[in-house]
């Protein structure tokens, strides 16, 4: 029973890695509909920033806001320089572009900072009031800081003026500008966010497996996965969904198959609730009148 | 006397093909103005054209005064026209009241939405049945209800309306002329519409213009078309 | 005297919707172009030095397996991040029909296509219940999945584990006075041909046509009488067996299979290939396979410290200048050319 415990919080901690690369997804995904395959390599390449930061001087706290405003400032940078340009461009195409920006940051990542494994701090010290026998102190800080992006974000997309905005400059561009919206700008901003929240998913994921350009790679098939559980169109599911990955990778993994399997059997469990349930467990059916 | 909106000389093309060449319009305040024509006479194209919205156009276009033929449409939706596209334009993903709420993303403020909102549901009733229900879910006269509603959110000086009745059976049709003679008398928003209903249209319009095939073939007051010989004859069918 | 294209809905890049009515075919070549065309390709065997023939052979390969995933993607409008993993599969049967069975060569071919036809088929059949994203997900995991299946421990009698499978070249029959290397290049351009022309008549058949129906817009297909489940599970169940084909004779080229030979990664090189070649082209297939070929090396020549870089800048370059493949491009520069003159 123990061991079940320390496998199911182990996959809750793992969880909150995914659920948080799922949000960045999310975000992406509501304000472009498309899927950001770069997602994973982006939040490496910030981890790394943060890590020269660092380097360089800077406190942890320091260099964790300045590098979440870069990438905010990054991702903007490259839905304008690189994705709008696209916006008329068959789907595939816009595919490729990600792919190519997948490999760009992974490639640009080792050429500048190295291959060899580094350490990255964790601010939640390990010896805090909050951590104990079943879960570090880091990975309860990794799951609450999800936690709290997640509402957030929700908040964001659900009450505020500006996230109904940006939800519906993805749906429908004209009619968006027909009510006074500028769409490119929330493109930007939706970009941004999820440059944002990417960042700080890197920053939690890289004390506990460190820093390398690979770290990202496996968690992004994850995220992916958990997003799609979750909703795609639903922050909260993502969440969710990022959890329910987590757990299921790891308790599939000790108790089912040897760690060797454990992803493609996670993958095939995954398709079968998409089968069942198409738009994910909180996703919203999109009816449409024909 | 200088008009609300003056358009002078506009021509629109889609890529390759010019669809409007050189077409000279006024809308009055307060009044109500309508653009008849067959299918493929430029009806759409002209509104689109007016609002910069998926056409390339050249050509002076003013409203109150100033010059907004370099605008982009979102500038042009601040500056006080509400455009209810052809196809309704509905948010589906979206509910009845997000739909509503972002018609106010057009104004400075947003003082008075929740009083804007209680209105629209005052002209349609059947909206606030549906007020959390997915919008792609609507009746076609319930969306287009929702589409009037939601550019009158954004309190506009001038409405585009683009073939309101289209698909729509006819008392519903009824219901939305109506609506639309309470909107244009009693909060004086001005109106273009664009119908292939000549009848409905002359019937609320103060004036008309007559459109074949990218041009203005006739124009006048709104009786003066309904009297008509040649209009009589194709679009009255009398 | 061209016929007009037809207006394409699709998410794709136009398709090859026009037929025209001058003798050419679909893709506007006439046959004398072909025919010479091939004259060189055949000719190649004999000017090409050993390495160049091989890799001439895995260009043919891929060509086979893009025309695959192209029959799913282009002209059936279904997403597939995973096709890698059909190609594992048909080099697999290949190298354990010859290893375990003591198959020939030749004959592992049509079975590795008709092994994959019948998994794809079957794959196909839960998976399009799913649509755009959802599928893609699917093809991802199924893609991700091969490499750690091929490297199961209980399975590893068939297939060699992580060590893999190593194979025997084989050598020209009938006593040719070919090197091994030129018959094995002869012989893919034979499937090669085989499979073009087969994926031809396909996509122009009455079959096609309901497969581009589908593409173009389901709920109307379905409406007219398209039965969508069929001819999805069908596109699917084709365009694995094709990739099947290249997979076995890459494994016959290489004379080696293994399961890291056959990461996501291959998945991700398919559907930037046919992306790159042009989507619903057949032609594209060539084009795409040069891509995945021999960009990657080159991009290593150009940038020694981060050539995955410069393959990216390449990637999102080549989108911007023709985001419909190389094919779009050419048909752009004919359709301007027939301009000027008409």
């Amino acid at each position: 029973m123990d061991e079940f415990l320390h496998q199911l919080v182990a996959g809750l901690a793992t969880g909150g890695i995914y659920a948080s690369v799922a949000l960045a997804l999310v975000m992406i995904y509501q304000a472009t509909h498309h899927i950001n395959f770069a997602q994973g390599e982006m939040a490496m390449f910030s981890t790394f920033l943060a890590w020269a930061l660092m380097q360089a001087g800077l406190p942890y706290w320091g260099a964790f806001a300045l590098t979440v405003v870069i990438s905010f400032v990054l991702a903007a940078v490259i839905e304008f320089v690189v994705i709008r340009p696209m916006h008329k461009a068959p789907e595939l195409s816009v595919v490729v572009v990600f792919i190519g920006l997948l490999v760009i940051f992974h490639s640009l990542a080792g050429w500048l900072f190295g291959y060899t494994i580094k350490q990255f701090p964790s601010p939640f010290p390990s010896n805090a009031w909050y951590g104990s026998e079943l879960m570090s102190a880091h990975q309860v800080g990794a799951i609450l800081v999800a936690l709290v992006m997640v509402a957030l974000l929700f908040s964001f997309f659900s009450f505020t003026p500006i996230g109904l905005a940006l939800r519906a400059a993805a749906q429908n561009a004209p009619s968006s500008r027909l009510v006074g919206i500028n769409v490119g700008r929330m493109l930007m901003l939706g970009w941004g966010l999820a440059g944002a929240i990417g960042s700080v998913a890197g920053m939690m994921v890289a004390p506990v497996v460190f820093l390398d350009p690979n770290m990202m790679t496996g968690v992004l098939i994850y995220a992916f996965a958990g997003a799609l559980i979750g909703g795609i169109d639903n922050p909260v599911g993502a969440v969710l969904g990022g959890f329910i990955v987590g757990v299921l990778e790891n308790l599939i993994g000790t108790y089912v198959v040897g760690t060797e399997l454990k992803l493609s059997v996670a993958l095939v469990l995954i398709v079968g609730v998409l089968i069942v349930r198409p738009s994910g467990l909180l996703g919203r059916k999109i009816v449409t009148r024909v | 006397m200088s008009h609300l909106l003056e358009a002078r000389g506009l021509r629109a093309r889609y890529g390759n093909t010019r669809v409007l060449h050189g077409i000279d319009l006024d809308v009055d305040e307060g009044k109500v103005t309508t653009l008849l024509g067959a299918n493929g006479a430029g009806k759409t194209t002209t509104l689109r054209a007016l609002c910069r919205l998926m056409v390339q156009t050249s050509g002076t276009v003013t409203l109150a005064g100033s010059k907004i033929d370099a605008l982009s449409t979102e500038q042009i939706a601040r500056l006080g026209v509400g455009h209810v596209p052809d196809g309704r334009g509905t948010f589906m993903g979206l509910t009845t009241e997000e739909n509503l709420r972002l018609g106010v993303s057009s104004r400075n403020n947003r003082v008075g939405a929740d009083e804007d909102m209680a209105r629209i549901y005052g002209y349609f009733p059947r909206l606030a049945e549906r007020k959390r229900q997915q919008a792609g879910t609507l009746s076609g006269g319930e969306q287009q209800m929702l589409a009037i509603g939601r550019a009158l959110m954004g309190r506009p000086r001038l409405l585009l309306l683009d073939e309101p009745s289209f698909g729509l059976a006819p008392l519903v049709v009824k219901d939305i002329f109506n609506i639309m003679r309470r909107i244009n008398k009693e909060e004086g928003v001005s109106i273009l519409l664009v119908e292939q209903n000549a009848r409905l249209a002359l019937d609320l319009a103060d004036s008309a213009y007559l459109l074949e095939t990218g041009r203005v073939v006739l124009s006048g007051s709104a009786a003066d078309m309904r009297n008509n010989d040649a209009v009589r004859r194709a679009y009255l069918g009398e | 005297m061209n016929q007009p294209n037809k207006t394409n809905h699709s998410p794709l890049p136009g398709g090859i919707a026009a037929r025209q009515a001058n003798g050419n075919t679909a893709a506007g070549l006439s046959w004398r172009w072909i025919l010479l065309l091939l004259a060189l390709a055949v000719g190649l065997a004999f000017v090409a030095k050993g390495y160049h023939l091989f890799q001439a052979t895995m260009v043919l390969a891929y060509a086979i397996a893009l025309l695959g995933l192209n029959i799913l993607t282009g002209y059936n409008g279904q997403i597939s991040l995973g096709h890698g993993a059909f190609f594992a599969l048909g080099a697999y049967v290949a190298a354990i029909l010859m290893e375990h069975a003591g198959a020939p060569y030749w004959a592992t071919v049509p079975a590795a296509g008709v092994f994959c036809l019948v998994v794809g088929y079957l794959f196909g059949l839960p998976a399009l219940k799913l649509e755009g994203l959802y599928l893609a997900l699917a093809t991802f995991a199924l893609g991700v999945a091969m490499p750690q299946l091929l490297k199961y421990k209980h399975l590893e009698a068939w297939t060699g584990g992580v060590r893999g499978i190593v194979l025997m070249k084989p050598d020209a029959p009938f006593g040719l006075p070919l090197t091994q290397d030129q018959w094995l290049y002869l012989f893919a351009l034979l499937v090669m041909l085989v499979m073009f022309v087969i994926a031809h008549n396909l996509l122009q058949s009455g079959s096609g046509r309901a497969m581009r129906a589908i593409r173009d817009h389901a709920m109307a297909a379905e409406a007219m009488g398209v039965d969508n489940r069929h001819y999805k599970s069908m596109s699917f169940g084709v365009s694995a067996a094709y990739t099947g084909v290249g997979g076995a004779l890459s494994a016959i080229a290489v004379q080696f299979v293994s399961p890291d030979s056959f990461t996501l990664f291959l998945s991700i090189s398919l559907l930037v290939g046919i992306v790159v070649g042009g989507v619903g082209t057949l032609w594209g297939a060539f084009f795409g396979a040069l891509f995945i070929m021999f960009v990657p090396n080159l991009a290593e020549k150009v940038s020694k410290a981060a050539p995955w870089a410069v393959y990216g800048v390449v990637l999102i370059a080549i989108m911007f200048v023709m985001p419909g493949g190389v094919m779009g491009l050419l048909r752009k520069l004919k359709e301007r050319r027939s301009h000027r003159a008409g």
